[in-house]
């Protein structure tokens, strides 16, 4: 196809991804009357909004006194510092005020029994700036993903939002002087590549927790706004920190509650040695998530890993009574049959620890601009949600507040462009004249290529490379040694070959343009991981033990900042993390402990 | 649509769904039973991958059961699929 063949449709606005931050930046666009195209991969409600059960953090004080500055100072501590405290003010300000408007929007809360909504506790919520829990998620039964993500949808279709289903983004067009004009997307069922020239591009596509061999996150879940955006020459922010969670299905990576520990659960290894009692004498078994993480890994880099490969523990429950598993935790049984192949009644559950979320990417501010390497707003270009890097998460995201994030960060940075549009800053600027090339080559290269690597095998050595090199627990020389192997395996990946030709429904060539995105991913992962020589929040390192003049493996003095990763060169830079917020006294830099 | 385009189309919609554990399970049935159903069975499993991750859900669990006879049969395969 030449770049003359691609047509081009015009809009004010157009946001690729159809998830929680994508629908809720969709609403102030199109209720503000501007032309606004949503483009997604899946059908709006598929987005991965859905598996979100626990709930969205607000400091709404129904059920007893709360305040967004206690709210603040949780996720900054959460953060380990490493959150911007401007963007973290702002999102914890604003919490009351979206959810009130979610709920406006239809979304059917838990209510109290005077009608307000109902709010439970959760870790790393706290009164009084750390000194006891406080009741501040609110939730929609076990379904609180699925209820926002229909309220949104509804509230677009009755705003005239026009949705892209079925539809991937490929690239982001930008011109010569930087400035974002849309992207190039693909129509799955007529193969069709199109431009969708916008005064404001915003991206909502989500996270990329699929560069990890164990992951519990869904498949659609590939990177490809952080992708594009690095292939755009946008630097992606913080990309070493990714929270994981200790217990998931070995090989398939579903989760199991934390609840199937506090119901008994003991964790073993190959000798059938109840491990925990060796790392955590007191808490065992229960000990916070990153604890329990760390030990299972050591047991498994130790040799006393189970299975033929010694690559992942037993999660044992079957000294409990097979009525208390089928009452107190239901649908356990069911995933450790389905996933495991295994009846936790009789026999453990093969666990590890699994990537669950990604603290980093796309660098923007707290309105929703993107923002360059100077610190300044990358014209036409936004971006909300788990994609986008505020920095409200830093080092470690607090249980509840990614469903905030969307919220608020959906919000502002469609405000954001209206602003943008009403002041002139942006506007509709001519195509350049190569603005398809780079993506027709990708895809021209794809039709041509023989004799070539494998997507899923690069895939599978992708996500096993990330597993074993940059996992829950890292080291020196597996880092460095990671570096050198995801290079390979980018190098294989530029070669991929797949059979089918076709145009129309070709899902070999999706899957292959979604590589791409994780190998980005990955690249930006192990190289900043590899750099960062301190321990913080999420990013532990074996290296950077707790001492007293660095407390938890954090050095302050030489990594309190912010990493940068750039595609071009794969090289890095650092950036001052925000210490001073919009209206309050900056939390100064403390230990993080609980 | 030819029955390559309609086969890979059903595959997108099997594993990119909302929930890992449906990506999981209707991929592996659609690599392994899903080319051994009768054409009423397919056409049913076609409405069911059609349904949201939070309807279908509870019917692989077995915490709900269908209206439609051929749907219950689809189930009754897609119950035991087991993905390792
Ligand atoms: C199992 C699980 C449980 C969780 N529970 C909670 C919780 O209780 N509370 C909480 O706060 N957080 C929770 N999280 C995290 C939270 O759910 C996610 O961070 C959040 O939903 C992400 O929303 P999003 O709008 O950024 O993206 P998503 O909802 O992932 O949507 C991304 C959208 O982008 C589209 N897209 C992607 N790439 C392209 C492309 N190339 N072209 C076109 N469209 C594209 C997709 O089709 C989709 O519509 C949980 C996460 C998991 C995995």
């Amino acid at each position: 196809m030449s770049k003359l063949s691609v047509p081009v449709r015009k809009f004010d606005a157009v946001i690729v991804g159809a998830g929680g931050s994508g629908l809720r930046a969709a609403i102030q666009l199109s209720e503000a009357g501007l032309k606004t195209a949503v483009l997604s991969k899946v059908f709006p409600t598929r987005s991965h909004t859905v598996a979100a059960q626990g709930g969205v953090s607000a400091s709404l004080g129904n059920s007893e006194e709360d305040h967004w500055h206690w709210h603040m100072y949780d996720t900054v501590k959460g953060s380990d510092w490493l959150g911007d405290q401007d963007a973290i003010e702002y999102m914890c300000r604003k919490a009351p005020e979206v959810v009130v408007e979610l709920e406006h929007f239809g979304m059917p809360f838990d209510r109290t029994d005077e009608g307000k909504i109902y709010q439970r506790p959760f870790g790393g919520h706290m009164s009084n700036f750390g000194e006891k829990p406080v009741r501040r998620a609110c939730a929609a039964a076990d379904r609180t993903g699925h209820a926002m993500l229909h309220a949104l949808y509804q509230r677009n279709v009755r705003a005239n939002t026009q949705f892209f289903v079925e539809w991937m983004a490929l690239d982001l067009i930008r011109d010569q002087s930087g400035q974002v004009l849309g992207v190039i997307a693909l129509e799955m069922e007529t193969g069709e590549v199109v431009a969708f020239h916008s005064k404001a591009t915003v991206f909502a596509t989500g996270g990329a927790g699929r560069i990890y061999y164990s992951s519990t996150n869904a498949f659609i879940n590939t990177g490809d706004g952080l992708g594009m955006a690095a292939r755009a020459g946008i630097a992606l922010e913080d990309m070493e920190f990714w929270q994981f969670h200790p217990t998931g299905v070995a090989g398939a990576g579903v989760l199991i509650t934390e609840g199937v520990r506090g119901e008994g659960g003991i964790l073993r290894n190959s000798t059938n040695e109840r491990f925990m009692e060796r790392y955590a004498p007191n808490a065992k078994d229960l000990a916070s998530r990153d604890v329990v993480s760390r030990a299972m890994v050591t047991e498994i880099n130790e040799g006393r890993g189970c299975g033929p490969n010694k690559d992942f523990v037993l999660l044992d429950i079957t000294h409990l009574d097979p009525a208390t598993i089928m009452k107190r935790l239901p649908g356990i049984r069911e995933i450790s049959i389905q996933f495991a192949g295994i009846d936790p009644i009789k026999a453990p559950i093969p666990v590890v620890p699994t990537c669950h979320y990604q603290m980093g990417g796309v660098p923007t501010n707290y309105k929703g601009q993107v923002v360059g390497d100077d610190g300044a707003p990358v014209r036409g270009f936004y971006a909300a949600g788990e994609v986008a890097c505020a920095s409200v998460h830093g080092a470690n995201r607090l249980g509840t507040n990614s469903l905030l994030d969307l919220l608020v960060f959906g919000k502002a940075s469609g405000d954001t462009v209206i602003d943008d549009l009403r002041s002139g800053e942006i506007g509709l600027r001519d195509l350049p004249a190569d603005f398809a090339d780079r993506t027709l080559a990708r895809l021209n290269r794809l039709n041509t290529q023989t004799g070539g690597a494998s997507v899923n095998e690069c895939r599978l050595e992708l996500q096993r490379t990330m597993q074993k090199h940059c996992g829950v627990f890292r080291f020196k020389d597996m880092l460095v040694e990671g570096v050198a192997k995801i290079v390979e395996v980018e190098k294989a990946a530029a070669h991929t070959e797949i059979k089918d030709k076709s145009q129309v429904w070709n899902t070999a060539r999706v899957e292959a343009l979604e590589l791409d995105n994780l190998v980005e991913v990955a690249k930006a992962t192990m190289v900043s991981a590899e750099a960062r020589k301190e321990s913080r929040g999420a990013h532990v390192r074996d290296d950077a033990p707790d001492t007293p003049a660095n407390p938890n493996g954090r050095d302050d003095v030489n990594w309190h900042k912010h990493t940068l990763w750039h595609r071009e060169g794969n090289r890095l830079s650092y950036k001052p993390v925000i210490m001073k917020p919009l209206s309050v006294e900056t939390i100064a830099l403390k230990t993080r402990s609980y | 649509m030819d029955d390559r385009e309609k086969l890979n189309r059903l595959r997108w919609r099997c594993t990119r769904r909302a929930m890992l554990e449906m990506d999981l399970l209707l991929g592996e049935f659609l690599e392994r039973v899903y080319p051994t159903l009768s054409p009423a069975q397919a056409d049913a499993f076609v409405t069911m991958a059609d349904m949201e991750d939070l309807e279908l859900w509870p019917l692989v669990n077995g915490n709900r059961e269908p209206d439609d006879p051929v749907q219950a049969e689809v189930l009754a395969l897609l119950r035991n699929v087991r993905v390792k």
